[in-house]
């Protein structure tokens, strides 16, 4: 792998950018690896890319059924952040933002990670309490959080509806500096690119169609390219992982499939520093400028199980209003795009990453809204836990058992319904 | 927009209607111990991609709980019928005269 430098843009502009080599190989499958992990997207990427270099674990197959990163990773808002208050939940998004803050040196790849700053708002008195209750708990665990009156709000973003007819009025926030936006694709080329160079085969348009068990013990996949075998397999397949279970002899699991919509804009000139958020009963939204000035916004989800990656017209109505709500001169904008992708509810609204029933079967799924920030900290759980066959610290909270054990971790408290999450 | 044809209403767009899940999931009489039974139906789901059997309730309607089977990846809905079994049959009894 040739490293990217300011000095190889320099001499490739000199010459044509004709000295550019592929970013990964695209290799035919081996009959057998030590490892098969089954979605090329962020975290399956992020895992191979993690067993390779904080294992050792270099003989191991990524199998993708599509192309690298058309999933989720390349569906999503972009946000990144670390606000969550629950056991179990606050240390591992921290520690994902750590990894973050390191991501583009570490991968020799930008990755865009830009720390601009999440604004979650509040629009009551009791949402003030349970606000300082959230960013009380952020500081004692060590993660930034600061509290911002209407004022403060207002300095940094002056253009949201401050006026006395607001649909939900500001009544101030819960600032986290830390937190940010990166570009998602180039999560998923970056990870990519690490993984190939450390000797990872990524085995694109090669679906799994079946999970090969020998003695009780997982022994390989079927897939479209043919029989490979494998010690262990993990699964990072969000949006598909009931399906994958399934077909794995899993049985059914606390997960159900929906869809959640993105959207953004056409591109305007600087108008938004900060990521901004809301959630109320009757409004859920969070929104950001993209470098290229597209404002990159999304509410709910459609609100019924569905694996079909677009998304209906009520949403966009509903997110749209949200947006206008907030921001009153977003009124007159065009749309560029808007499209869905396929989430794993999970029934506490909190990921699965753990062993499984079936010894060398591995899992990772269950992510909710929230799976593109924590791709570093998945990927290194998830390895973690395949390489030595137990839970890293980060991850131990994080078992597909714990619904049968009383030990779920709802931050929402919403119970045991997965659109609500 | 899905089209939720309502047994009562007739067809109507799904914002009509409040989803409510999975309509397969079979709960233990409630004075059930049986606490392997309550995590199956309160926890695990088929969640297939495909036809799924779910439950809406028409609240800006009849305000009728009925079962939908849709498909998941298509969004075609192939029937829908009143969730209570009474009530179903009463209303098959009144078509067949």
């Amino acid at each position: 792998m040739t490293r990217y430098s300011a000095w190889s843009v320099i001499r490739n502009g000199l010459t044509g950018q004709k000295g550019w080599d592929r970013a990964w190989r695209d290799p035919e499958p081996k009959d057998s690896y030590d490892v098969i992990i089954v979605g090329a997207g962020g975290h399956g990427l992020a895992t191979a890319y993690y067993l390779a270099r904080e294992h050792g674990i270099r003989n191991v197959a990524i199998l993708e059924k599509g192309y690298l990163g058309g999933g989720s990773v390349g569906r999503n808002t972009t946000i990144v952040r670390s606000n969550y208050m629950m056991p179990g939940n606050t240390e591992f998004y921290e520690f994902s933002l750590r990894l973050w803050e390191q991501l583009s040196h570490e991968l020799n790849y930008n990755v865009m990670f830009s720390q601009r700053g999440q604004i979650v708002l509040f629009h009551s008195p009791p949402a003030r309490d349970a606000a300082a209750r959230r960013a009380n708990t952020m500081r004692m665990n060590g993660i930034d959080a600061e509290m911002l009156t209407r004022d403060q709000v207002r300095q940094r973003v002056p253009h949201l509806d401050f006026s006395d007819t607001a649909r939900f009025p500001i009544q101030g926030a819960i600032l986290q500096k830390r937190a940010g936006t990166a570009r998602h694709d180039a999560v998923a080329w970056g990870y990519a690119r690490a993984a190939d160079s450390l000797g990872v085969d990524i085995i694109q348009n090669c679906e799994v169609t079946g999970v090969l068990r020998e003695g009780g013990r997982v022994s390989g996949a079927e897939t479209t390219r043919g029989v490979i075998k494998a010690g262990k397999v993990g699964l990072a397949v969000a949006g598909n992982t009931s399906r994958l279970a399934a077909m794995a002899g899993m049985g059914r699991l606390p997960i159900e499939s929906h869809k959640l919509q993105a959207f953004v804009s056409e591109p305007l000139k600087p108008l938004l520093d900060y990521v901004v958020a809301y959630a109320l009963p009757g409004g859920h939204f969070y929104i950001s400028q993209s470098d290229k000035g597209g404002m990159v916004f999304g509410g709910d989800l459609d609100m019924y199980n569905s694996y079909a990656q677009r998304g209906n017209l009520p949403i966009y109505e509903d997110v749209a209003g949200c947006a206008v709500a907030l921001m009153p001169c977003l009124k007159r904008i065009r749309l560029l795009r808007q499209w869905a992708g396929v989430m794993d509810m999970s029934m506490d609204g909190t990921p699965i990453i753990s062993k499984t029933s079936i010894d060398g079967l591995y899992l990772n799924g269950g992510w909710c809204y929230g799976g593109f920030k924590a791709t570093p900290a998945s990927g290194w759980c998830f390895a973690s836990t395949i390489a030595n066959d137990a839970p890293h610290e980060l991850n131990a909270a994080f078992t597909l058992d714990r619904f049968e054990r009383g030990l779920q971790i709802d931050e929402k408290g919403a119970g045991p319904v997965p659109k609500l999450h | 927009m899905l089209r939720i044809p309502c047994p009562f209403c007739g067809e109507r767009d799904h914002t009509e209607f409040s989803y409510g899940g999975d309509a397969g999931v079979d709960y233990p009489q409630i004075d059930s111990t049986d606490e392997k039974a309550w995590y199956e139906a309160v926890f695990l789901r088929e969640n297939p991609r495909g036809p799924h059997k779910e439950l809406w309730q028409h609240n800006y309607g009849c305000r009728m709980w009925i079962v939908v089977e849709r498909d998941t990846m298509t969004h075609e809905i192939f029937s829908a019928e009143p969730a209570h079994p009474g009530v179903k049959a009463q209303l098959e009894k009144e078509a067949a005269k």
